[in-house]
């Protein structure tokens, strides 16, 4: 346990709450990454300005923090580009299939307390916990 | 004018708060999924931080009958589960675990410029385009007799509420 950062960790996800709070309280919008990215795949009349901007912010939260605390992109795990690319298909699949990914069920879900977002949550979270067991310990940490 | 700007100010507090709390670094995802290795509870701390923020506002929000630049809350209602819904965050969890980001993290990495992350962004926009085209082979298995989701015994919600088919 090392490298836990309780209270950067708690303070950045109050950030994330506050981010979903916002986007529902101002736009009446659900902050679910999965979602807003998928809808830019089809667009539709004016569901798709909203979706371009907020990309666009992280975007341009991801250049901050390049500029200003570029330690926050330093630590990657080693990954061949054919498991990137299976981890990304995954991903992007499975996300649509299941209607949405951490932040749509497992942050703004849980917080309206869905029962469907609590399911797909500890779905994700067993399927995360075993690969990363069978990565980790049974293939040597690398892939 | 104001719902894009409102859209984008969420989009950057997003991507501060992720940064933030070490979600755009994997080693410190997959960490958190090591339960049996070198055990990092950070990701718990940024979901608990979310949710405490987010269920507390969601609550005074929702006494609103409509948001401040929209006419209806876009929010989800259905509460069936359903195969799909298990399989897809199954599936997910596999890729999460495999390549160490969800979405926002990688979405937000990208200004990071590294290959890695552009290879993966560009593999689940393309996994986002499978599904797409292979829509009709899921949603055929609905045809299946379901049940009519009853409504919340809670609070019923303000009529003008819209139910979108996903977040």
């Amino acid at each position: 346990m090392e490298h836990f950062t309780p209270i950067a960790s708690l303070i950045g996800g109050m950030l994330i709450g506050l981010s979903a709070s916002l986007l529902l309280l101002f736009d009446g919008k659900i902050a679910g990454i999965s979602g807003i990215v998928a809808g830019m795949l089809s667009p539709q009349k004016n569901d798709t300005g909203w979706r371009v901007v907020f990309v666009g912010g992280l975007l341009t939260g991801g250049f901050l923090l390049k500029l200003f605390a570029p330690q926050t992109f330093a630590i990657g795990i080693p990954r061949s580009a054919a498991a990137l690319i299976l981890a990304g298909l995954l991903v992007g699949f499975g996300t649509r299939l299941g209607n949405g990914c951490t932040s749509g069920h497992g942050v703004c879900g849980l917080s309206r307390g869905s029962k469907r977002s609590l399911i797909a949550t500890a779905a994700f979270m067993a399927t995360g916990v075993a690969t990363v067991y069978v990565i980790n310990h049974l293939l040597g940490g690398a892939l | 004018m104001n719902t894009l700007i409102a859209s984008f100010v969420s989009g950057l507090v997003f991507a501060l708060g992720l940064g933030l709390s070490g979600m755009t670094q994997p080693a410190k995802v997959t960490a958190f999924l090591d339960f049996f290795g070198d055990w990092d509870p950070s990701l718990a701390c940024v979901m608990l931080g979310a949710i405490l923020v987010h269920t507390f506002l969601y609550q005074l929000i929702r006494r609103r009958p409509s948001p401040l630049f929209a006419a209806a809350f876009s929010l989800p209602t259905r509460t069936d589960i359903d195969p799909r819904l298990v399989a897809g965050a199954a599936l997910f969890g596999i890729g999460w675990g495999l390549g160490g980001f969800c979405p926002g993290p990688a979405v937000t990495s990208l200004a990071s410029g590294q290959a890695s992350v552009v290879i993966f962004v560009a593999a689940m926009v393309a996994g986002m385009y499978l599904y797409r085209l292979t829509e009709g082979l899921w949603r055929r298995q609905e045809s299946a007799p379901r049940q009519v989701a009853l409504p919340p015994l809670t609070a019923p919600s303000p009529p003008a509420w819209q139910s979108p088919q996903d977040f």
